[in-house]
């Protein structure tokens, strides 16, 4: 081996924070490394391990090892726990019986979960909560059993308890010795808060019980309480706290503490100058650190003095923000100083589960600590103005009150020194942030995170680079362009009127005349969809520059199937295409679900069989439905005055008339309608891109309302209008918008960024303040006249269909990866 | 079922004795600018076609976030001042440098490339002996 002479660094243990220190070691290409571990896979992230039961999976939350075993700098032995060290001969012996020399020895050996010593520990269904495979035993019995509990009321037992919830385990129990919640984070007040939310989310807690036994013949069947009282349950996730992995030290004869962990110096080094521990393990400040950025700290401590630098650890900020059971739970600095240290100021919202508490020094000028429950959006903030003690606004209490929306959160950011650490994980300051972008013209996140690594972390830091990067660009005078990409320097709208001026029809050309290098997935797509309303083009025409489901005209969904869905307008359809229906997605064995859009969605399609499903579908009558496209959906209807007795018009021939009207228009993101034949509103047309509400006179029409995230209602746009003139309004908002928009930007979104807002609106649809209202309902008859189903171009098309296979070389064979499940009858994708 | 190119022809390179080069498919079989899946020696291919540059590429055809066998449905563009050629997987827009394999969004994945040339129409993909 080339690299023999090197002086040896072996790591013990392959957690999260030895992973750190080997990477961070690596770096200086001066030590060969030799990691033994004891679990059997590469090292993975704990912090989120709970994520392993909501559907992530092993690998995902391994982290990563790019570049580890190019030249030989780690060698890896998973499965292998350490059983001996030799200090006099610097040997460890392994388990496999490997024995290896070192020059220096890193203890990154961890912790395990405490373990309390009651009677009946040992039964069946009892389990810590750990590592992968705990989870995995945890997985597998909870598949049998109804109820459980998690013994353990702080921050990792709470994780639990969420693991517990998203296996199916019905509202379960959390038992805490202490008086509350998360006795060491957060404060009296902020614990009842966070209870009662969580009770509110199922959970069931229990405070104040000491366990006394647990009961039942062989597995688990109850616990028993000091106070005699009893709670049935069929299984029990201990997470009562950590116990530093001390044991190999302990045998070394290195010094650990009176309570375990062992004990270390400034500079992270045992009572052996040779071996240094780091991590839950380690004992240092006379504090056992169990939380990931301080173990991560001390990796990074020995990794520079090892190669020769000087760094010391003294302690760590334990502040900290995390979501648990989507409840926002955050404290920082001294959560606890009371008066008379300092001045306490408290917001609490009981029917929201909102607290938040901060410590202010006395004389009113500075930030000493607080806890905010329910609602963490400020914690990033907070955090640095008590870090980099800067001086309070004359009012603090404003800090914590209402929202803190874009403009004084900005100004806030710039506020900070240089020196302020923005993303802890990384150890990335404000300076470094803003140098990337003043001088090396860093303005996208994606960029950032390669140049700095800010945010590649826990993420937490992500709104406050975002934020520093804006404000630094406009303090510098750089014009905050709204540009599609990096590819063109133009908007949407400024890239829809040069295409149309230069009758340009395709990407390429476009790219030769106003754009550069090879383009991407983001301006790709823009430019299909300009090019699809100025010229009445079906996504078939440039297949390579349609995203993914355009491309293939169809949802891609888990595992790389497809869902197809036909065209049912207005939600009517008749028994006879029910059955053709039917019998399609028996034939190729799909999953049938109702849409919210009242359509019939058709789920697990090989890419292969698209076409012969759109044969047999279109051979029945049916036609794309669009659920693919940046396009019009659906425009949903109430039953209305055919059958309604409370039916003022009939919304579902109108629902039909308007589907069929603007079906396959590309716009830049999708368009959903809705016809209500009364002012009950059963077709939910408020919560649309466009909603028609019949009135006793005619048609009210509301504009720009979506469901979504961010659900809004739409707006009255027009009163009591007839039909055609409904339709006439409609054309003319919906080409105002396609034309302006911005990429992806839904019609709430677009009127929200609108200088005047719906007024301004009214008055260009209604009252053709800009005088192009000809013009766009000419263009949207041309568009309406040159519909056609592509689908229907595809099918009739032998050269078409041959896009349509997942092996070019072999296009009768699906792919072998692509496979089902079984959930009550039907077929489901697997899990990624 | 046994395909047609998958039993693969394999030749030996004077110039890159270290490679076998298996032929994948025929030029016409990949989009230009986009990219198009092979079975080769039961391993799934995403090969890609740059016709502005005429450029080939091919990587494993599985994105590495989510492992999903996708990446030849993908999107190719290019990042950077050096036109860094990319895909990006219609999953969730991860996108992979198709020189290096390095994930450009920041994150640590990384994708198996494989050298490419074509001959006579044919495209062949290189494997290390």
């Amino acid at each position: 081996m080339s690299n023999g002479s090197l002086p040896v660094v072996v790591v013990i243990g392959n957690g999260m924070v030895g992973h750190r220190f080997c990477e961070k070691l690596r770096k200086s290409g001066e030590f060969r490394i030799i990691v033994f571990g004891e679990e059997p896979r590469f090292a993975y992230d704990r912090v989120h391990l709970s994520e392993y039961f909501s559907g992530k999976s092993a690998s995902e939350l391994s982290l990563s090892m790019a570049g580890w075993f190019d030249d030989e700098e780690v060698v890896l032995h998973l499965g292998d726990p350490i059983r001996e060290i030799d200090r006099q001969q610097q040997l460890v012996h392994s388990s496999k019986g490997v024995v290896q020399r070192y020059d220096y020895l890193v203890l990154a050996t961890g912790s395990s979960a405490f373990v309390p010593d009651i009677p009946g520990i040992e039964k069946e269904g009892v389990f810590v909560y750990r590592t992968i495979e705990d989870l995995d035993k945890i997985k597998a019995y909870a598949a049998r059993v109804k109820t459980g509990a998690v013994m353990g009321g702080g921050l990792l037992g709470l994780e639990a308890a969420k693991a517990l919830l998203d296996l199916g385990i019905a509202n379960p129990h959390v038992i805490e010795f202490a008086p509350r919640l998360m006795p060491r984070q957060i404060d009296s007040a902020g614990s009842h808060a966070l209870e009662s939310s969580l009770r509110k989310l199922g959970l069931q807690i229990h405070l104040n019980k000491t366990t006394q036994s647990i009961e039942g013949s062989g597995r688990i069947e109850a616990l028993e309480f000091a106070d005699e009282s009893r709670l049935h349950i069929d299984m029990l996730v201990i997470s009562a706290g950590i116990r530093p992995r001390d044991e190999l030290a302990r045998l070394a004869g290195l010094s650990v503490g009176t309570r375990g962990g062992i004990l270390v110096n400034e500079k992270l080094q045992t009572s052996d100058k040779r071996i240094f521990a780091i991590g839950e393990c380690a004992l240092a400040q006379g504090m056992i650190y169990g939380l990931v950025a301080p173990g991560y700290e001390m990796a990074d401590v020995v990794a520079t003095n090892l190669s020769g630098g000087n760094k010391s650890f003294t302690g760590y900020d334990m502040s900290t923000k995390l979501k648990l059971i989507g409840v926002d739970v955050a404290s920082f600095g001294d959560p606890f100083a009371a008066e008379p240290d300092c001045g306490t100021i408290v917001f609490e919202d009981r029917h929201k589960g909102i607290y938040k508490r901060i410590n202010v020094s006395q004389d009113g000028k500075y930030l000493i600590g607080g806890v905010l429950i329910g609602d963490a959006a400020a914690y990033n903030i907070l955090l640095q103005t008590v870090n980099n003690r800067l001086v309070l606004p004359p009012d603090p209490a404003a800090l914590i009150l209402g929202h803190r929306e874009g403009g004084s959160e900005g100004a806030g950011v710039m506020s900070l020194p240089d020196e302020a650490l923005i993303c802890s994980c990384e150890s990335v300051t404000k300076a470094a942030i803003c140098n990337a972008v003043t001088d090396k013209q860093v303005t996208t996140l994606d960029a950032m995170k390669k140049c700095t690594k800010a945010g590649t972390g826990c993420g937490g830091c992500i709104p406050l680079v975002k934020d520093l990067i804006t404000a630094t660009m406009k303090a510098g005078g750089m014009y905050v362009r709204n540009v599609i990409c990096e590819h063109f320097d133009h908007s949407r709208q400024e890239l829809f009127d040069l295409v149309k001026l230069h009758n340009v029809h395709t990407y390429n050309e476009a790219l030769a005349h106003w754009g550069k290098g090879d383009g991407c997935e983001v301006c790709k797509p823009v430019v299909a969809s300009i090019m699809a309303s100025l010229w009445s083009e079906t996504a078939v025409k440039q297949p390579i520059i349609q995203d993914s489901n355009d491309r293939y005209l169809a949802n891609i969904q888990k595992g790389g199937s497809y869902s197809v869905v036909p065209r049912i307008p207005g939600g009517e359809i008749t028994p006879e295409k029910l059955i053709v229906l039917g019998k399609v997605a028996k034939k190729y064995n799909l999953y049938t679900k109702i849409t919210g859009g009242q359509r019939i969605d058709l789920f697990g399609a090989h890419v292969g069989d698209l076409p012969d499903i759109w044969e047999e579908l279109i051979e029945a009558g049916f036609e794309s439905g669009h659920a693919y496209g940046k396009a019009l959906r659906t425009v949903k209807s109430c039953v209305g005055s055919t059958w309604c007795r409370f039916g003022l018009h009939d919304s579902v021939s109108f629902a039909i008339e308007i589907e069929e009207r603007y079906r396959g228009i590309r716009a830049p993101h999708k368009i959903k309608g809705g016809v209500s034949g009364c002012i009950r509103e059963c077709a939910e047309a408020q919560g649309k891109d466009f909603g028609i509400i019949a009135t006793e006179k005619g048609w009210n029409l509301y504009v720009c309302g979506n469901g979504g995230s961010r659900p809004q209602h739409a707006q009255l746009l027009a009163t009591d209008i007839d039909a055609a003139t409904c339709v006439k309004y409609l054309d003319r908002f919906l080409m105002f918008y396609i034309k302006t928009a911005d990429p992806l930007t839904r019609t709430a979104t677009w009127l929200n960024k609108m200088d005047g807002g719906m007024s301004y609106l009214k008055n260009v649809v209604i009252n053709d303040s800009l005088g192009m209202n000809q013009q766009w309902e000419e263009e949207m008859q041309t568009l309406v006249d040159s519909y056609k189903c592509e689908w229907k171009e595809v099918v009739e098309n032998p050269e078409l269909r041959k896009r349509f296979s997942h092996f070019v070389n072999a296009p009768r064979k699906k792919d072998p990866e692509l496979q089902f499940d079984n959930m009550r009858g039907q077929i489901k994708a697997q899990e990624w | 079922m046994q395909t047609t190119i998958n039993s693969g022809e394999a030749t030996r390179d004077v110039q890159s004795p270290a490679m076998k080069w298996l032929a994948a498919c025929r030029v016409e079989d990949v989009p230009g600018d986009g990219g198009a899946c092979v079975l080769l020696g039961g391993e799934q291919i995403a090969i890609f076609y740059f016709s502005r540059r005429d450029q080939w590429y091919a990587t494993e055809n599985r994105c590495p976030h989510k492992q999903q066998m996708v990446l030849s449905r993908g999107m190719t563009g290019s990042a950077g001042p050096d036109s860094e050629p990319k895909v990006a997987c219609p999953f969730h827009k991860k996108t992979f440098s198709l020189r290096t394999g390095e994930c450009l969004s920041g994150e640590d994945y990384r994708v198996r490339t494989y050298p490419v040339k074509v001959k006579n129409g044919k495209v062949y993909i290189g494997f290390p002996w």
